[in-house]
C-alpha cells in the first residue's frame, strides 16, 4: 500500500494516523491519496450515516416504500384516501424521492392517480373542495 | 376471451333512483344478451373534485363486466348517448387480477411451508435423523 511508504514506524492503516500525518507533514503532497479515494469528499466512510459538512445533500434517513413494507399489492384508482396521501396540496403527484416509494410502485401509483383524476375523484389542480 | 373490465360512471345528482336502476338493468341486459356477466355497485352521491358539466356532485356507479371487448364498446356507446351520464372510465382488470392472484398464491404457499415443519418437529424430537457430516 502507498501509505506504508510514507508512514512512520507506528503507523497503522487507520484514518486517525493519516490526519496526524497530514498535520505533521503539510509539505507532502497528499493530493494523489485523495484522488484515488474518489471525488466524493475527504471521508466517504462517514457518508450516509452521518454526512458532515458539504455531504448533507445525499441520502437522508433511509425512507422505505410504504407499499413494500405494508405489502399493499393492489393500488386502485378507487381508494382515494390511499392515493391522496401521495398528492400534494396543489394536486400534483409527489415525487418519489420525497415519499420514498420504490419505482414499480410509483409507476402504478401515478397511473392510478391519473385514472382517479379522470373520473373526478382527485383534482387535476388546486385543492379538492 | 374472458376479459374483465371495470366501468365506473357518474350520473347527474338530480337523477331518480328508479331511473338509475332502469339504466343499469338495460346495460346489464345488453351485456348478458351478448354473453357476458355483469355486476353492479352503486356508490351513491359524492362530491366531485372538479366541476363537470356544471355539476359539483354526482352519483357514482361501478360495473364489473366479464366478456369480450366488443361488449364494453357497446356499453360505452350507450353511456355516451345517455344524457344523464356525465363521465365514465373503463379499466381492464384481468391482468391485474391475475397478478394479485399469483402473489396471493405465493404468499399462501410460503405460509404453508413455514407453518408445516413446526407441527411435526415436537413429537419427533428424539427420533430425528441427524445428518452425519462430521
Amino acid at each position: 500500500m502507498a501509505e506504508e511508504t510514507k508512514a512512520p514506524a507506528a503507523a497503522a492503516a487507520s484514518g486517525e494516523t493519516r490526519t496526524a500525518e497530514r498535520s505533521e507533514r503539510p509539505e507532502r503532497s497528499d493530493r494523489p491519496e485523495r484522488s484515488d479515494r474518489g471525488p466524493r469528499g475527504p471521508r466517504p466512510g462517514g457518508g450516509p450515516g452521518g454526512p458532515r459538512e458539504g455531504g448533507r445533500k445525499y441520502f437522508r434517513r433511509k425512507k422505505v416504500c410504504k407499499f413494500c413494507t405494508e405489502k399493499i399489492e393492489a393500488i386502485n384508482y378507487k381508494d382515494v384516501r390511499l392515493l391522496a396521501g401521495f398528492v400534494a396540496e396543489s394536486g400534483k403527484i409527489v415525487p418519489r424521492r420525497l415519499t420514498g416509494v420504490c419505482t414499480p410502485h410509483q409507476r402504478r401509483l401515478s397511473a392510478a392517480i391519473k385514472q382517479a383524476r379522470n373520473i373526478a375523484l382527485l383534482p387535476f389542480a388546486g385543492r379538492a373542495q | 376471451m374472458n376479459r374483465t373490465y371495470e366501468l365506473m360512471f357518474i350520473v347527474r345528482p338530480d337523477m331518480v333512483d328508479e331511473d338509475l336502476n332502469k339504466l343499469i338493468s338495460t346495460l346489464g341486459s345488453s351485456v348478458t344478451a351478448a354473453g357476458g356477466t355483469i355486476k353492479s355497485e352503486v356508490w351513491g352521491k359524492r362530491r366531485l373534485a372538479y366541476t363537470v358539466r356544471r355539476f359539483n356532485d354526482g352519483i357514482f356507479v361501478l360495473l364489473i363486466i366479464e366478456g369480450a371487448g366488443s361488449l364494453v364498446h357497446e356499453v360505452e356507446r350507450r353511456l355516451r348517448v345517455t344524457e344523464q351520464v356525465i363521465k365514465f372510465i373503463t379499466v381492464r382488470t384481468d391482468e391485474e387480477l391475475k397478478r394479485l392472484d399469483k402473489i396471493k398464491k405465493l404468499r399462501d404457499a410460503k405460509k404453508k411451508t413455514s407453518a408445516a415443519p413446526a407441527a411435526p418437529v415436537t413429537p419427533e424430537a428424539g427420533g430425528e435423523p441427524t445428518p452425519a457430516t462430521v
